[in-house]
């Protein structure tokens, strides 16, 4: 495991216990790290792809938010050499457990935040069509499921996939080639075409 | 279906672009970020006779004015390394300072009510900022005269480097600092801003 993995999930813990008391940034003494925003500007649309396909619509929106707000709390100590749409997709993941087994912290809500209607997150060239695909990526086992999104959607390496999912390159890529296989058998048995 | 079709199929369902056409995610990002403290350095643009300026600030106050000149994509990596990465563009925190900036290029504003931070300049160049924002609208001084207010008659060249590093340029008058000789010497956003700015002021 690579050491922002670890970093991760120790600031992950630590997010989860409420917002940062450390008012100081902690800059690292090598970080030639780019504004955050071009972070986002540049990372947001693959961490959407990643928390819809993980949560489904509804609740990606929150999900992105909090992904977002634990790297820019991470970011400051953040190796320059670190991948950081590998990091982003690993916070993601961590997330979408946590909202899984219902132990997310839920931002409270306040009436000084812009609201996000679930109905808002669904993109509009989205339909029933892929409600089945959906269906289908849900129904995967867990390895195979996370192998073909981290894979195919957030477009990382199966090193880093593996990593994610706490096995080899090897077992990721036989995982993302079942799971594609899997998805193929369930369309051409004709679900839908 | 092969599996090439399945995973465009997947592309395709999943897709992220255009996901936050209308900065909602972004806002309340900004505004979680901001609420837990984790916003060092918000920033915006705002329109000028003078171009495009850059605005940046901490919680403190305004710590960054900068003209397009400057290119505000290396003021930005710098406010970066100098102050933190932590940075998101988030028009709210700015909004006063920008109408404030509007109101003096239209000539109904003779002095800027915005708390500073003035981090960015140490030592004389510090002192010498802090002197600048007590020189009056429509009012100039020399370098020399300048160096002298700072604590340090001597330092007239570095009087002058510290009005050429001056982070926050307009709200921190540096353009009322001239030569000697009358002239209106050097200025981060050319000589010919300098002039507008000193023109306008002395018409006002």
């Amino acid at each position: 495991m690579t050491a922002w993995a670890l970093m991760t999930r120790t600031k992950l813990r630590e997010s989860a216990r409420g917002p940062s008391q450390a008012a100081r940034p902690v800059r690292s003494r090598d970080a030639a790290a780019r504004p955050f925003e071009e972070i986002v500007a540049e990372h947001g649309p693959v961490v959407m792809r990643v928390c819809r396909a993980l949560l489904g619509p509804a609740d990606a929106a929150d999900a992105w938010s909090e992904t977002f707000l634990s790297a820019l709390e991470a970011y400051p100590q953040l190796r320059p050499e670190s991948s950081i749409r590998g990091w982003l997709v690993t916070i993601a993941h961590r997330k979408a457990i946590d909202q899984l087994r219902g132990a997310a912290r839920r931002p409270q809500p306040a009436a000084d935040l812009p609201e996000i209607p679930a109905t808002d997150a669904e993109p509009a060239g989205e339909s029933s069509m892929d409600d089945d695909l959906r269906a289908a990526l849900d129904v995967l086992p867990a390895k195979q499921r996370g192998a073909v999104i981290y894979r195919y959607l957030a477009d990382l390496s199966y090193a880093e996939v593996g990593e994610l999912l706490e096995s080899s390159a090897t077992a990721a890529r036989r995982s993302a080639a079942d799971g594609i296989a899997s998805l193929r058998k369930h369309f051409s048995k004709g679900a839908k075409p | 279906m092969n599996d090439k079709q399945i995973i465009d199929r997947l592309t395709n369902a999943f897709a992220g672009a255009g996901v936050d056409s209308d900065g909602r995610l972004h806002s309340r990002l900004a505004a979680l970020a901001e609420r837990q403290g984790l916003l060092d350095v918000s920033y915006r643009t705002v329109d000028s006779p003078l171009g495009l300026l850059l605005l940046a600030a901490t919680g403190e106050g305004l710590v960054r004015v900068a003209f397009s000149s400057e290119d505000h994509d290396a003021v930005l990596a710098r406010l970066a390394s100098d102050i933190s990465p932590r940075i998101l563009r988030t028009p709210r925190r700015l909004d006063e300072a920008a109408r404030q900036l509007d109101e003096y290029f239209a000539g109904k504003r003779r002095a800027f009510r915005v708390p500073v931070d003035l981090q960015l300049a140490h030592g004389f160049r510090r002192s010498v900022l802090e002197h600048l924002r007590r020189i009056p609208y429509g009012v100039t001084q020399s370098y020399a005269a300048v160096a002298r207010a700072a604590g340090n008659p001597s330092a007239v060249r570095a009087a002058a480097s510290a009005c050429s590093h001056n982070p926050l340029p307009l709200v921190v008058p540096c353009h009322r600092v001239v030569r000697s000789d009358g002239t209106t010497g050097e200025y981060l956003g050319g000589p010919e801003a300098k002039r507008a700015l000193l023109a306008m002021e002395a018409a006002a």
